[in-house]
């Protein structure tokens, strides 16, 4: 068993993730290194890992968020940029755990929909989606259908 | 600021929308990055020490695997510490070993024996679904009050 000292102490990691047509990660590398201030950036193919001093990294964070506030999402990340036990450069592969990212990235469109049409909308006036916990029973008449269906 | 935790703790959709609504997110990764920051023996890759385990005992028994009890470790604060909690029930990116399934029954479990607010939805699959989707997480955290 050897020692383990940390490294990047106190300072917090985000992910900042672009799903848009008119921004780029580059785009938002440019204007993060722009307004930052003793923080790291790291610009990557799906947006930018960021690491810093909490504050700091807050206000990066809300001010790229304007650039295009319905298709930038941000996440907390635990490893710092380049971690060694998680950079793919290290391990080969894809980084564990972008198998989740990769998944909700296809949902993403979707979400920035939603968003965009509830600037326009009260959330009030949505209907809420359907109850995932509710397990309907089969309905008498869709099973005679079925059967119908199986003996023509 | 209500603290909410998300399941899964790894979303990157209900990371956001928590702190895009005003609130703090639990998630596994500021529950990672407290291990990463701490000195200690080394441990990687996520420095789960042979002292988590035990620490899993207060939310497993003893005869559960310790990859749960692990697990436990880093999710059973997060569970005792939140105020409300958001579950998305179809999320197939939380598959993993039997360690991870039962860690991700036990957690669904301890969210629905706690007495707090509770939001339960699955992911969206089209546009029309997207609006219901935000619509209803924008409904929840906002009735939870107290948004940034």
């Amino acid at each position: 068993m050897t020692d383990y000292t940390p490294v990047h102490v106190g300072s917090v990691t985000k992910y900042v993730m672009v799903e848009s047509f008119e921004i780029t990660p580059a785009d938002l590398a440019a204007r993060g290194y722009e307004i930052s201030k003793g923080v790291m950036i790291k610009e990557t193919c799906f947006g930018l890992v960021i690491n810093g001093k909490e504050e700091e990294v807050d206000r990066i964070v809300a001010e790229l968020r304007k650039i295009d506030p319905d298709h930038i999402f941000v996440k907390d990340r635990g490893f710092p940029p380049g971690d060694a036990r998680r950079c793919r450069a290290n391990l080969g592969g894809a980084r564990p755990g972008y198998n989740g990212l990769e998944f909700e990235m296809s949902i993403l469109p979707y979400v920035s929909h939603g968003l965009e049409v509830l600037d326009k909308k009260d959330a009030k006036d949505v209907p809420p989606p359907e109850d995932p916990l509710e397990h309907p029973l089969l309905d008498i008449y869709k099973l005679k259908k079925l059967i119908d269906a199986q003996e023509s | 600021m209500v603290k909410v935790f998300i399941y899964p703790a790894t979303s990157l959709i209900l990371s956001d929308m928590v702190a895009r609504f005003g609130h703090t997110p639990l998630s596994s990764a500021t529950a990672i990055r407290e291990r990463i920051q701490t000195a200690g023996l080394e441990s990687p890759p996520l420095q789960i020490t042979p002292e988590e385990p035990k620490k899993g005992l207060k939310w497993a028994a003893v005869e559960v695997p310790a990859g749960v009890r692990g697990r436990m470790s880093l999710y059973g604060p997060m569970i005792e510490a939140c105020e409300a909690a958001i579950i998305i029930n179809d999320a197939d990116l939380a598959f993993g070993c039997m360690g991870c399934a039962r860690t991700n029954e036990l957690i669904k479990f301890l969210v629905h024996q706690k007495d707090i607010p509770r939001l339960e939805l699955n992911y969206p699959k089209n546009e029309e679904d997207g609006v219901k989707f935000v619509a209803a997480i924008k409904r929840f955290l906002t009735g939870l009050g107290g948004a940034k």
